[in-house]
């Protein structure tokens, strides 16, 4: 199986990519992506965007045509994993004048700035947006810390 | 006069320029156009749009796709990771073949628009049979 998500990252040689990535897909980087390093996710599918409302973080990927039970949630520590596959509609009858959307298995892993109440996660499915809910863990939860003043 | 740039979601990149209408950038959804014997089948990527804020329009052989695409964070949000923006679809395809306008349809799921183009009759392929002298 051919493997659309990498060939998309501007590789010159689409087939010859993908036939690597098949036997050497680890090498590249693509089932564990490293994180961390400035420009390291370019490419990787689904892009995640992530942002902060109180105590919780929010990340969403766009997965058009994928079902939850296609999809799989990890977090570990302050690790975000999307995993999933979507498989690749051949039909002989059918004569193909454009073929732009991805297929084949994917992984996405981002690095959290904060850690997560890993319990407590909730995702959802939306018109092909995928949204995570994810707590802080309590640690990291900015607490109010009272100034006793010794004034008199 | 002003314009608007598509953008490719993925890269970044621009596409084309577009006519204005909105001043909020507007990505090229992916597609994939399958020739079926019958129909043409455009299937098209719009995450994130709902299935009333997506207008399809052929006329004069020209297809074009528009998917509003509401806000989903709240204002002034505050961006840990970016790595894709949100905004409308917009593409148009000029199709070549002859297909029949009142029967065009359309299914939305999860994210994938699909749309049935069927073919005139008289553009159907037709067997021709070749006799041996």
């Amino acid at each position: 199986m051919t493997n659309r998500w990498l060939v998309r990252r501007s590789y010159p040689f689409g087939q010859l990519r993908s036939e690597l990535d098949r036997t050497f897909g680890d090498l590249y980087g693509w089932s564990r992506a490293p994180v961390g390093r400035a420009g390291a996710r370019r490419g990787t599918y689904p892009a995640v965007n992530v942002w902060e409302e109180d105590d919780v973080l929010r990340a969403e990927a766009e997965v058009p045509g994928l079902k939850m039970e296609q999809l799989e949630i990890l977090v570990q520590g302050d690790e975000l994993t999307l995993k999933g596959e979507r498989e690749m509609e051949n039909r002989e009858e059918v004569t193909y004048h454009r073929r732009e959307r991805g297929f084949g298995s994917f992984s996405s892993v981002v690095r959290l700035p904060v850690e997560i109440d890993v319990d407590n996660v909730e995702a959802r499915l939306e018109d092909g947006v995928l949204t995570v809910t994810l707590p802080k863990a309590p640690s990291a939860r900015p607490r109010k810390i009272e100034v006793k003043t010794s004034n008199h | 006069m002003e314009t608007t740039t598509a953008v490719d979601k993925r890269t970044g990149r621009e596409v084309g320029t577009q006519e204005p209408t909105r001043t909020m950038p507007r990505y090229r959804p992916l597609v994939d156009i399958e020739e079926h014997a019958d129909e043409l089948r455009v299937i098209a990527e719009v995450p994130g749009a709902k299935a009333e804020d997506i207008d399809i329009n052929y006329e004069q052989g020209i297809l074009t796709l528009h998917a509003r695409v509401r806000p989903r964070q709240p204002e002034n949000v505050n961006y840990l990771i970016r790595e894709y923006g949100i905004g409308d679809y917009y593409r148009a395809f000029e199709v070549s073949e002859t297909i029949d306008p009142s029967r065009i349809s359309a299914d939305y799921t999860d994210g994938v628009l699909v749309l049935h183009l069927p073919k005139a009759e008289k553009a159907k392929a037709r067997k021709v049979e070749v006799k041996a002298r």
